[in-house]
This record gives structure tokens, C-alpha cells and sequence, in this order.
């Protein structure tokens, strides 16, 4: 008997339709993972099996738990299956907490309204799901709030909420994508053994087929609100019959063609480095204590040294909150270290003041990670690309600030016509298209990208991954990519430095560190990150 | 996770029920605020009677054709002192709005951009002046400075200083850790080229917002200040020194105090839906669908 049986689902909102026929089940004891691309009506699924959708959605199929059909269940019943019967893991574990319940309330709020024991049994049993996500008593007691809690443990929070009263089908909604390699590592370990434990059913909602060929029995496609191939993981994901699949594949181990063909040249040691780091340090003043002491200051950066050659493409990998974004606003001079110097060209950057630092930041721009937050909503593209023209000595004219905004809109790929929009009117991935054009438009040496590509689809990251390696080639852009995402690392860059806790513990060729890792710190991202064809590889060799 | 629909990027598709509500509320509010407005503005040509001219005879009628809303216990029209009355809380309110907002709005945004000691000492400075309540200090400068219209102007203009202050700067502070302002510095732009070209356009329609509410509130306090007798003075008519000659007579002649009361009324509540409409309008995602 399945446990979650979806026929004919098809949903639309106000006029748009959502899903078409999606047939989705889920058995036992199985994790089946539904994967698509954002807007493919993914979280929709999940939320129409909550029955939590907005109001002026219009549902029909059926939706079939143990043979009940949840979208002929009233409100009063789905408030008895919710949380009891159904659990939920969300993305975002900043926001899926109260910020001013302790985890202990929050945990035991569910166990209390549906079991209706006394707040003492709650808690014994609050106490019990916190220990088995890795959250024990002795280091974490019920009374700690959301806030003194890092990014991997309030997941494991949300996941003990969901899991606190052994729900027999828990649905996970890109429950990774705010972690980094590591924590989601272990974040996917958990899942898997508390669905193996519990024989419980685990629908996983995901953009990353790596993930998936890791985790999944079964995997659905979804595109469009269309289901395009489902079917079990292995035989989906190495078979790739529907070209849809087989897309989003080689999308997810994308490496730019310009990148794949050309041999690297190796770094020119006798030409002076375009940007040399040395000794620098970072310290953020600890928090007031009382109104004369402070706590202990933090040391984001503790003494890094290194150097990038003109033209070179350099990745800065690590986990989260090991200072590598600290790090790359000291080098856009955004932020003043602590100690130590950064040299640009030549001149150093440290101790000037803004209107010496023009010739500097003319030739050394900035793409940020979020391209929804990195655009002031009020400003039309052409202002908005044209920012950077700030830094020109002499002012260009408005006829000239046009030329050099359409032309710099063309070299990412996008026409004229996108001048007189605003941010809102361009998808994620335009939008870093537009990023990028401002980054490049005053012709920059060097170019710093903060995770520029981690919060597009594998498609769209694909063709910004392309361009990146284009505008490499053609203009001979130097790079320094944050990121946490080693495929990325991989794809696009010449070098990587690994950073841990403030210190770069390794350097040298993106392929070398990559694959001989020497440090625990490369060592550990290496194997925590998802890599498909490894996975896939892995499976079929477990089933022989 | 995508709350609303797939399409989220487009915003409000959601509750297209809302937003025609919001539609509306702006267009209420621009017909009400336009109506007062007009009336104020017509006063100055023509009232159906001279407010200034007593007719002890025509004392506390009731409404009738003659005199619409009725008259006073002097024999001056309602109507007429309502419409005559209406430029002085117009005038009023849009002058100790414009003060507030001239100088809370440069002070806030200044303590934002540079943070630090100096942030502190002009919010606390700001919570020193907000920590009399309104009539109280515009009560003490008309005391000190003798009542009229344009000592209440000043007073209802001071207590706006720390409003818009701290609206500005808690708008300012949302703003600035945003990461396009980051990629402006990273343009080269300095503090005060990021707050007007950047940090202003965004807070906008906070400051409008809380300009039609405090622009309300200003007509609320010169009514409130007229009342007490430190507003503008006798002849010139004022909907809160009617409200006060009205309050004795209440059992004989409840329209004396019933058509300045609703005047007022009818004005804030008409700013109030201009508020929401304009907040609504300034929003760029909203923008491109009208």
C-alpha cells in the first residue's frame, strides 16, 4: 500500500496554472525526490499536499494519504494530520523558527497540541528528538533561542520539530539549499536515517540532481508544472532518456566550453602580481558586555597572504563563516583590516582615502551573490549599469553613458531594450547579466564574485558560468570567486585557496587541490560535496 | 521556497481583490483631500456669507436653505466658517509638516550615514524633544510667545522634527547594509552621493506615507490648539475654535459642534487614504501594471 498517492494533481492560481496531471507517490519507508528548476511548481506539490495553499488556488486530482483524500479534508482534519501525521522541513531555517520561543517550546508546541500530554511529558519527549538530531541536552538545553544557534543547527531544530512525533510522511523542501557542503553533508545524513528508523516516507524537494542521486530511491522531474520523467534514481539519472533530464545533468557538471578546450596557461611568475595580499588581518570588537567591557574580539581573517596574476581566474572555497566574504571586502576596500596590506597594481590600498581610491576601484569591480538584493528597486537598468561610470575622470556625456551601458549590456548577452526596465521585470538569471554589465563596464582588471552563481538554477548557471569564462577569455578579467560550491571552483577557475576559520590552509591548482586534497579542511569540502557522476557511480556499484 | 506563486517576482498577482481596494482607497482620498482643498481654495473668492459680519439676529438656527449647515450663536453662517477655516488648517498643517519634514528628514539621514556617537546623540537629543507631548510643548511656546496661527505653526512643526527623524533614519538603516548600496561604494560613491541617489528614493514612501499622517495629525493639533484658545485668533474662523464655542451649546445648537467635528473628520480621514493609495503607487513591482 502506498502512503501518499498523487493522481491528476492539477493546480492553478488566479489564471496561472501551477501544475498539469502531476502522479506522484511515495511508499513506505522510500525517499522519492522531486526535482526541477525554480517555478517547475516543485514547493507547490508540497504545499498542496499540506493543504496549505493560498487562497485563491484551485486544486483538482486527488491527493490520496493511506487512501484518504486530503482535498476533501477539512481544515479541522488536516490540523490533526499536519505536524502528526505530515511533517515539514522548510529551506530556510533563519526563518522557519520564532525568534522568541526557545527551541525547547517550539519542539514540544507540537507534542503538546496533539498528543495532549502535560508540558512535563512534552519536554522529556523534546529533549529525546533533540538528542537524536545531534542536539544534546548537556550542550544545547531547552531554554536556548533560535539566534544563539549557527545555520546547521536550527535545521536540525526544524528537523526535530517534524520528525518529533514520528510523522509517517515528511516533506522536505530543499531542506540544504541554505547550508553550506558540509553542514548539508550532514544535514542529508540525518534525513536518512531517521526515514530508515522510522520507516517513514521522505517526498525530498530539490534543484540539485546531485543531491537526489544521493539520497533517492525514486526521482520525478518536474517542468512546468509537467511531470516529465519519473522512475527510479539510479536508472532515471544514468539512462537520461528524456532530454529534459539529460539537460539538466550536464548542466549541473557544467564546465564552459572556452575552458574545456584551451590548455591553461601556467601562471607568469615574472610579470608583477595584479593583486598581492599580505599579512592581513581582520578582528570585529566582541559584543558590550557591560557598559565599559567588551567581550573577546572575533578574528574573521587572521593573517592571509596571497597574490592574483593579471588574467588569472582564482577561486576562494570554504565553508560558511570562515571569513571569505570579510576577506573580499577588505580587497574592494569596503572594509578596513586590522593589520596588514593590499597592494593593487602596485599601489597600496590600505589608509587612502576614498578619492585616492578611484584609479584602484575603477579597475576592480564587484558581482554580489543575490541578484534580487544587489539592484536598488527604484533605479532603471541604464542608471544602474552606468554606476560605476562614477569612477571615469572626466564625466561622460549622456549620449556616451548610453553607448557604453548598451554595449556593455551586450557583451553579456542582453539587448537594448532592457535599458528603460527596472530589476524587478528581469529573471534571477538576467538580473546577474546585469550584474555583471555594471561590474564590467568601466573595463576592470579585476573582478570579485561573491557566490555569484549559488542562487540560480543549474541551466542559468550554466550560461553565467559560460559568460564568466568568455569575459575571462576576451578581455582578460582576472578573478576572485567565493563560492562553496566546488563544481563551480572547478569549472571556471586556474587556482583555488581554501580558507578555514580565518587562514588559508591550501593553495594551488584548482584540479590538483581538488583531487589530491592535502589539508583536513580541503579534504572535508571535497568529500561533503555532491558530485553526480561519483554518486551515480557509487549507487550502481551498491547494486552491482 | 517560493511563497506565493512560481511567478513570484511580479509581486501582488496574489490578492488582485486587495489591490483594487488599495486603488481605491487612493482614489477616495483624492477626491475627499481635492474637495477640502477646493473648498479652502474657493473661500478666498466667495462664501455664501461675510464671516466676519455678525447678525445677532440669525443667532443658533438650525440648518435650513438659508444657512446651510446653520449659524452660530453670533449669527455667522456655519458653512462659510467651515469653508474659511479650512485654509487656516490647510495652511497649518502643510507649513508644520514641511518644517518637520525639513528638518527631521536631512537629520535622520544624516545620523544614519554616519552612525556611531553621533547617531547617538541626536536620536537622544530627538527622544528629548518627542518625550513632551505635543499640545503640551506647542502649549508651553504659544504661552511664551503669545497664541496665534503662526506660533502654532512653529509649535505642531517642532513636535514633526523627531517624527520624521526617526522615520527617516529607520528607513535609511534598512537600507544601507543592502547590498546594492555595497556595489555603490564599490562605485566609488561617497555617503552623501549614496543617500540621495540611493538611500532618499528608497525611503520615499515612508516619508509620504508619514507625511499625510502627520499632515492629519497637524490639523488634529491645530484643531486641538484653536481649542484651548492658542490658535488662530478671533475673527479669523477655525474648526477647533468653533468646537470650543460650540461645547456650551451643545443641547440647543449640536450643529455648531456637529459640522466642525465632521469637518475634521472627514479631512483626516481622506489624508489617511491618500497615505495607503500613495504607498501603494510609489511601489515600482506595482508600477508597470497600471
Amino acid at each position: 500500500m502506498r502512503l501518499l498517492e498523487i493522481e491528476k494533481l492539477s493546480l492553478s492560481i488566479g489564471a496561472v496554472p501551477v501544475l498539469k496531471d502531476v502522479d506522484l507517490s511515495v511508499r513506505q519507508g522510500e525517499i522519492v525526490a522531486l526535482v526541477g528548476e525554480s517555478g517547475s511548481g516543485k514547493s507547490m506539490t508540497a504545499l498542496t499536499v499540506m493543504q496549505l495553499l493560498p487562497h485563491a488556488a484551485r486544486v483538482s486530482g486527488r491527493v490520496l494519504l493511506d487512501g484518504s483524500n486530503l482535498l476533501e479534508a477539512g481544515e479541522e482534519h488536516m490540523c490533526t494530520l499536519r505536524g502528526d501525521d505530515i511533517g515539514m522541513v522548510f529551506q530556510e531555517p533563519m526563518t522557519a523558527l520564532n525568534p522568541l520561543k526557545t527551541i525547547g517550546e517550539q519542539v514540544a508546541e507540537g507534542i503538546r497540541w496533539h498528543t495532549r500530554s502535560s508540558r512535563a511529558e512534552a519536554e522529556e519527549r523534546a529533549l529525546q528528538i533533540l538528542d537524536r538530531v545531534g542536539l544534546p541536552e548537556t550542550k544545547f538545553p531547552l531554554s536556548r533561542f533560535p539566534h544563539e544557534l549557527s545555520g546547521g543547527q536550527r535545521q536540525r531544530v526544524v528537523i526535530a520539530i517534524a520528525c518529533a512525533l514520528k510523522p509517517r510522511l515528511l516533506i522536505a523542501d530543499e531542506p540544504t539549499t541554505a547550508l553550506d557542503v558540509v553542514l548539508q553533508a550532514q544535514v542529508l545524513d540525518l534525513l536518512r536515517d531517521l526515514v530508515a528508523e522510522n520507516r517513514m516516507g521522505l517526498l525530498l524537494i530539490s534543484h540539485d540532481l546531485a543531491v537526489v542521486a544521493d539520497m533517492a530511491d525514486r526521482i520525478s522531474i518536474l517542468r512546468n508544472g509537467q511531470l516529465v520523467e519519473d522512475g527510479e534514481t539510479t536508472h532515471v539519472l544514468s539512462a537520461q532518456t528524456h532530454p529534459y533530464t539529460r539537460q539538466l545533468a550536464q548542466a549541473s557538471t557544467h564546465v564552459p566550453e572556452i575552458r574545456a578546450t584551451t590548455t591553461r596557461n601556467k601562471p607568469d611568475n615574472t610579470q608583477a602580481p595584479l593583486l598581492a595580499v599580505q599579512n592581513l588581518t581582520r578582528d570585529y570588537p566582541g559584543r558590550r558586555i557591560s557598559l565599559f567591557r567588551r567581550g573577546a574580539s572575533t578574528r574573521a581573517v587572521d593573517d592571509v597572504s596571497f597574490s592574483i596574476a593579471p588574467g588569472r581566474s582564482v577561486a576562494l572555497v570554504g565553508r560558511s563563516g570562515c571569513g571569505k566574504s570579510t576577506l573580499a571586502r577588505m580587497v574592494l576596500a569596503l572594509d578596513k583590516p586590522t593589520a596588514g596590506e593590499i597592494r593593487f597594481a602596485g599601489e597600496s590600498l590600505t589608509g587612502r582615502s576614498e578619492a585616492d581610491l578611484k584609479p584602484a576601484r575603477r579597475n576592480m569591480q564587484v558581482v554580489f551573490q543575490d541578484p534580487y538584493g544587489s539592484f536598488d528597486p527604484r533605479q532603471r537598468v541604464e542608471k544602474l549599469v552606468a554606476e560605476p561610470l562614477h569612477l571615469l575622470e572626466k564625466k561622460p556625456s549622456k549620449a556616451e553613458r548610453h553607448e557604453m551601458v548598451a554595449s556593455a549590456l551586450a557583451e553579456v548577452g542582453l539587448g537594448p531594450d532592457a535599458l528603460d526596465k527596472y530589476p524587478h521585470e528581469f529573471s534571477g538569471g538576467q538580473r546577474q547579466r546585469i550584474s555583471i554589465a555594471r561590474a564590467i563596464i568601466t573595463r576592470p582588471k579585476l573582478v570579485v564574485a561573491d557566490e555569484p552563481v549559488s542562487a540560480l538554477d543549474v541551466s542559468i548557471r550554466a550560461q553565467i558560468l559560460d559568460l564568466f569564462a568568455d569575459l575571462n577569455a576576451r578581455l582578460g578579467i582576472a578573478y576572485l570567486f567565493i563560492t562553496h560550491d566546488l563544481t563551480v571552483a572547478r569549472a571556471i577557475t586556474d587556482e583555488v585557496m581554501v580558507m578555514e576559520e580565518g587562514r588559508i590552509v591550501e593553495r594551488g591548482p584548482t584540479h590538483d587541490v581538488l583531487d589530491n586534497p592535502q589539508s583536513d579542511a580541503a579534504r572535508e569540502l571535497v568529500a561533503a560535496a555532491p558530485d553526480l557522476s561519483r554518486a551515480l557511480a557509487r549507487r550502481l556499484r551498491e547494486q552491482g | 521556497m517560493r511563497w506565493s506563486i512560481p511567478d513570484s517576482e511580479t509581486g501582488h498577482d496574489g490578492e488582485p481583490g486587495m489591490k483594487a481596494l488599495t486603488n481605491r482607497s487612493l482614489l477616495a482620498g483624492c477626491v475627499i483631500t481635492g474637495l477640502i482643498a477646493l473648498m479652502a481654495l474657493v473661500s478666498f473668492l466667495w462664501t455664501p456669507y461675510d464671516v466676519t459680519k455678525l447678525v445677532v439676529a440669525d443667532r443658533t438656527q438650525a440648518p435650513s436653505l438659508v444657512h446651510w449647515f446653520g449659524t452660530d450663536h453670533f449669527g455667522r453662517d456655519i458653512a462659510s466658517m467651515i469653508m474659511v477655516g479650512a485654509r487656516n488648517s490647510i495652511a497649518v498643517a502643510l507649513v508644520a509638516v514641511g518644517i518637520g519634514m525639513g528638518i527631521g528628514v536631512p537629520l535622520g539621514l544624516f545620523a544614519a550615514a554616519r552612525g556611531g556617537l553621533l547617531d547617538e546623540a541626536l536620536m537622544r537629543l530627538n527622544d528629548l524633544v518627542f518625550a513632551f507631548p505635543a499640545l503640551l510643548s506647542a502649549i508651553m511656546i504659544t504661552a511664551t510667545f503669545g497664541p496665534g496661527a503662526v506660533n502654532a505653526i512653529i509649535a505642531i512643526g517642532i513636535f514633526n522634527v523627531p517624527v520624521f527623524a526617526r522615520v527617516a533614519r529607520a528607513g535609511a538603516l534598512s537600507v544601507w547594509p543592502r547590498e546594492f548600496i555595497l556595489a555603490a561604494r564599490a562605485a566609488g560613491k561617497g555617503q552623501a552621493l549614496i543617500t540621495v541617489e540611493h538611500i532618499l528614493p528608497n525611503i520615499a514612501n515612508q516619508l509620504l506615507v508619514q507625511g499625510t499622517i502627520q499632515f492629519a495629525l497637524g490639523i488634529l493639533a491645530e484643531a486641538g490648539l484653536s481649542y484651548l484658545g492658542l490658535g488662530a485668533q478671533p475673527p479669523m474662523p477655525s474648526w477647533g475654535r468653533m468646537l470650543f464655542d460650540a461645547q456650551t451649546r451643545m443641547t440647543i445648537a449640536p450643529w455648531m459642534a456637529m459640522f466642525p467635528g465632521m469637518a475634521i473628520v472627514i479631512t483626516v480621514l481622506g489624508l489617511n487614504l491618500l497615505g495607503d493609495g500613495i504607498a501603494d503607487l510609489l511601489d515600482p513591482k506595482s508600477r508597470r501594471r497600471r
